[in-house]
């Protein structure tokens, strides 16, 4: 007798669970009600649990009875034919769904060599240990298990086809890339997805040598004549929109091109691009703060309506503009209308990103590096029959990380490439190293995938032999068009009259605590005074009281407001920061008083 | 002839100068050679000073604070293995450079005279000498006799045999301890009586609970005794931090015997000895993490922390809290509180220090900004 239980709620008892469950599970087998059923008997608190919620996760296993599995060559053969699907196998009872509370009571075999008789389900393959992402790795099992998270994701951030509508869709920051292609060493799992319909790499000549020193610390390089020809070039979508809001009293925001009157105009050729409606017409080259969508508002507070009678005049430029450091090609225009019926305009811009310095590669197995140079291509370092690799590739980067399956696609993908094929690189199930290495010689080339290399700026031939082969590449997402940033004066905040933050925005870059740190330990005073002095002020002090004073620069008055005119004022240099400390200590009736004396 | 030769060089450490001698004497060396060496040596002694204006206290900052970063959290211990388990990593570090009072694992390595350290069994005496036994465990039962209004304690005769104490000593320490009970030792038990002529049965219990925590034998205080191996001789690693009661234990070597209670160290050894035990102490975490940081931040550390004459924590509560200038203390932690105690003093801030400069944008005084004119400038400046 034992209490048993329905989604966690108290439903009545049963003689003997044992059977009950037994009884369950085996009448559950290709029925459509109970199929959706897991339930356990728990000995040890003598309790039936069957859970029938939604949205528990399930995961289909091969069940097996005496250490025999259900599923069988004839079921292998028929699948092949097309005569059995997973319906019909699921009917039979070969294949069940098992959720995390029915695996609690079950042993599951990770391969048919390993069933035993005390086991009650087989995994369908051992890759499902893997997620979708991971198993896109090939010859994963030849690498280290950090290096396969980061692997896959990486593969998250590649550019590629990330949907076939892109030319229709209005997404921010998104790539397509020019000549995607499927790779030569491929997994199970890139048949499943149809990889092949939306690639997200190329295939690549890559050699594992340094060059220059300009691929230290996982930078590569590019080749440029590869470059030239099209490698990894990849498109950048931008949309740009703007709405006619409406504001009270009947005003609303107008989109054309505006008048010269307009308060904030910009000057004339900002509009250039314009068409007689405001907006840019399709196939426009415009650049960072060029108008893209011109418009302009009613004023902000009514109030500066009655001041200035001239209505244009009062109107406010709200025309949005090609963001700061980009440009590009006006690729699609829209205009609509939204759900509260006001016009929107949606603009996409498009800029082709041709390979550069700072732009991140990656290949498939956690190795991810910047392009840290683009050389000629007739200075590439090239092998005996002429061939300069595409990418530059530093060892380095292999025996601390232990990504043997880097080097061994690298193989995988000479052999694929030479011979015409593509190589299976399914983890667990892969084409042998050994074979591949055979495969290699009878193709012509040394077996351990290393060719005779000579310098392209000497010709001189390379006293050791170049790991060369292809691999498939990756580029990713993060582009230094998107994040290179540098300024020397702009907007500052107007609380602190520190530099604002923010590479959008023009905004400095922040000299922070432990930056400060290292100034001081260098003894760079003067250097550091110089960084901080972005909100220098002078301020006068009376130097009875110890107060700020007032210049008056109108009257060219010094005086102090407490002790009048008839003391010495001096002027001194300070951070507003400090200034503003000042302020607030006054504020709450505390009297910061400046006794000054000569620095010298 | 030869001592005036070093006499000329005694602006050098008084260390330096005796290897230099040794050296000498034992590659018999002319005075004019010797000379020679004495010029390098000082030529190399004068290279390695600081320069003025260095700001060493922020590189040692930085030089203990960056590697700190990289410091694994909680240390890996050894299943199995006999360890006393020791506090270590970054919470140790923390713990020091804080001077709390108690370290979370009071240890002490007792070394031994020279003539037992390396006989196992001595040792093991020892061990056993130091480590504070109670009558508890030397108990097989206590018992509350109701009808004689007595208590009486059963002892465990192989631990008395193993422990090395006779029943008489048990007596009379218990004699001794408990001023107003009786003792008396019958043929299988020990009979604890209290003098008082009227009391309840409660004040029995009492008495059976304290004789329970009564202190036989050993230093107070120390839990564990652990003899260990270590370059050929045998130490012993005690729990707990009674370090005076240790040294007072025969047999024990007082010039060897450390405990990593800095303020234990302090206390009976003085406040060099809490110096040089918060630099060991430093070093031993910084080195079982693999890190390497130059000694000397680290004894610029323990200085700053004990050149008051007690041990002061780099906290508000210690030097930090002591810093000269207002701006300077406010910038660390609880700012209110020291700007509104500087409000009530009326406190001058003389922006003599780096922080405080930085806060108002001046040059601070260390390196380019050290330097200024002697000279005294006279008349207006404009």
């Amino acid at each position: 007798m034992s209490d048993v239980f329905l989604d966690n709620k108290y439903v009545g008892t049963v003689e003997n669970p044992l059977d009950f469950v037994k009884n369950v599970k085996d009448k559950r087998i290709g029925d459509k009600v109970l199929e959706g059923i897991n339930l356990i008997y728990d000995p040890k608190i003598n309790e039936v649990h069957i859970e029938t919620s939604k949205g528990r996760l399930r995961r289909p296993l091969i069940r097996v009875e005496n250490g025999k599995s259900f599923f069988t060559k004839e079921h292998v053969d028929k699948l092949n034919q097309g005569s059995l699907s997973w319906d019909d196998l699921l009917k039979e009872g070969v294949i069940e769904y098992l959720d995390a509370l029915e695996e609690e009571e079950s042993l599951i075999a990770l391969s048919e060599q390993d069933l035993t008789s005390k086991h009650t389900h087989l995994e369908i393959s051992p890759v499902v240990i893997l997620g979708l992402t991971t198993s896109l790795i090939p010859y994963s099992n030849f690498g280290s298990s950090s290096r396969l998270i980061r692997g896959s994701k990486i593969q998250k951030q590649s550019v590629g086809l990330y949907a076939t509508n892109f030319l229709m869709r209005m997404d921010t920051d998104v790539s397509v890339l020019h000549n995607p292609e499927k790779p030569i060493v491929k997994s199970f799992m890139h048949d499943v997805l149809d990889y092949d319909k939306h690639p997200a790499g190329q295939n690549v000549t890559i050699a594992l040598m340094s060059f220059e020193g300009y691929n230290m610390e996982d930078s590569i390089i590019l080749n440029r004549g590869s470059v030239q020809r099209g490698l990894v070039r990849s498109t950048y979508f931008r949309p740009y929109d703007a709405e006619e809001l409406r504001y009270s009293g009947g005003l609303t925001d107008e989109i054309h091109v505006p008048d010269k009157e307009v308060k904030g105009y910009k000057s004339e050729k900002d509009y250039k691009h314009l068409e007689k409606d405001g907006i840019v017409y399709a196939g426009a080259k415009v650049k960072e703060d060029e108008v893209v969508i011109g418009r302009t508002s009613p004023p902000r507070f009514l109030g500066e309506m009655e001041e200035f009678s001239i209505a244009a005049s009062t109107r406010r430029e709200s025309s949005v503009t090609v963001r700061e450091g980009e440009g590009g090609v006006v690729d699609m225009v829209v205009i609509t209308e939204n759900e509260e019926g006001n016009k929107v305009v949606q603009i996409r811009l498009r800029h082709q990103r041709i390979p550069e310095i700072g732009d991140k590669f990656a290949s498939r197995h956690g190795q991810k590096g910047v392009v840290g140079m683009v050389i000629d291509e007739e200075n590439m370092p090239f092998s005996a029959s002429g061939i300069t690799p595409d990418i530059i590739f530093s060892p380095h980067s292999i025996p601390g990380r232990m990504t043997i399956s880097h080097l061994i696609e690298v193989v995988a993908g000479k052999v694929g490439s030479l011979a015409g094929r593509y190589i299976d690189g399914t983890t667990f199930d892969v084409e042998k190293e050994s074979d591949l290495r055979k495969e290699l010689v009878q193709l012509g080339f040394r077996e351990n995938g290393t060719e005779v290399f000579y310098n392209g700026m000497t010709g001189e031939k390379f006293k050791a032999r170049i790991f060369v082969g292809n691999m498939y590449y990756l580029r990713l997402k993060h582009m230094v068009a998107n994040k290179l940033h540098a300024r020397a004066s702009g907007r500052i905040q107007l609380l602190t009259r520190q530099p604002i933050e923010g590479r959008a925005r023009g905004g400095g870059l922040r000299v922070g605590e432990m930056e400060k740190d290292c100034f001081v330990a260098h003894g760079a005073s003067l250097l550091l005074k110089e960084r901080f002095d972005s909100d220098k002020t002078i301020v006068y002090v009376c130097e009875k009281c110890g107060m700020l004073a007032v210049n008056d620069t109108f009257k060219d008055i010094k005086q102090c407001l407490k002790c009048g005119s008839n003391v010495e004022i001096t002027a001194i240099e300070l951070s507003y920061a400090f200034k503003l400390l000042m302020d607030e200590l006054k504020s709450l009736c505390i009297y910061p008083k400046l006794l000054l004396r000569s620095k010298y | 002839m030869v001592k005036s030769v070093y006499e000329e060089y005694n602006i050098l450490p008084q260390k330096l100068i005796d290897e230099v001698r040794d050296e000498a004497t034992a590659n018999k060396l002319k005075t004019d050679e010797i000379r020679k060496v004495l010029e390098r040596v000082k030529n190399a002694f004068d290279s390695s000073q600081v320069n003025p204006g260095e700001s060493i206290g922020i590189v040692t900052a930085e030089s203990i604070g960056e590697p700190g970063t990289q410091m694994t959290l909680n240390v890996f211990h050894f299943a199995g293995v006999a360890e006393v388990a020791v506090t270590l990593g970054l919470p140790r570090l923390i713990e020091l450079l804080d001077a709390r009072k108690e370290p979370s694992t009071p240890k002490i390595e007792v070394y031994l005279q020279k003539d037992i350290s390396k006989d196992a069994a001595a040792v093991k005496k020892v061990a056993v000498s130091i480590k504070q036994t109670k009558l508890g465990e030397l108990v097989e039962e206590f018992t509350i006799n109701m009808t004689q209004f007595r208590v009486e304690v059963y002892l465990d005769k192989k631990k008395m045999r193993d422990f090395g104490i006779s029943e008489n000593f048990v007596s009379k320490v218990i004699e001794d301890t408990l001023k107003n009970a009786s003792v008396k030792i019958n043929r299988d038990f020990i009979t604890i009586k209290p003098k008082a002529e009227q009391f309840e049965l409660k004040e029995l219990y009492q008495l059976r609970e304290k004789c329970r925590e009564l202190h036989v034998k050993g230093v107070k205080g120390i839990k564990q005794v652990l003899p260990v191996k270590r370059d050929n001789e045998f130490i012993v690693i005690c729990v707990g931090n009674s370090l005076e009661g240790v040294l007072d234990i025969e047999g024990v070597d007082c010039r060897k015997t450390v405990t990593n209670d800095i303020f234990k160290t302090e206390a009976v050894l003085g406040i060099e000895a809490a110096r040089q035990a918060i630099i060991n102490e430093a070093i031993e975490v910084i080195e079982n993490q693999g890190l390497d940081i130059d000694i000397r931040h680290i004894m610029l550390l323990a200085d700053v922390m004990t050149s008051a004459g007690s041990i002061k924590g780099i906290t508000r509560s210690g030097i930090t809290g002591e810093k000269e200038s207002v701006l300077a203390r406010a910038s660390f932690e609880t700012p209110i509180k020291h700007i509104i105690n500087a409000t009530l003093k009326g406190e001058e801030d003389k922006l003599n220090s780096v922080i405080e400069n930085v806060m108002l944008n001046q040059e601070i005084p260390v390196g380019t900004g050290l330097p200024s004119l002697i000279a005294k400038m006279r008349g207006n400046l404009k």
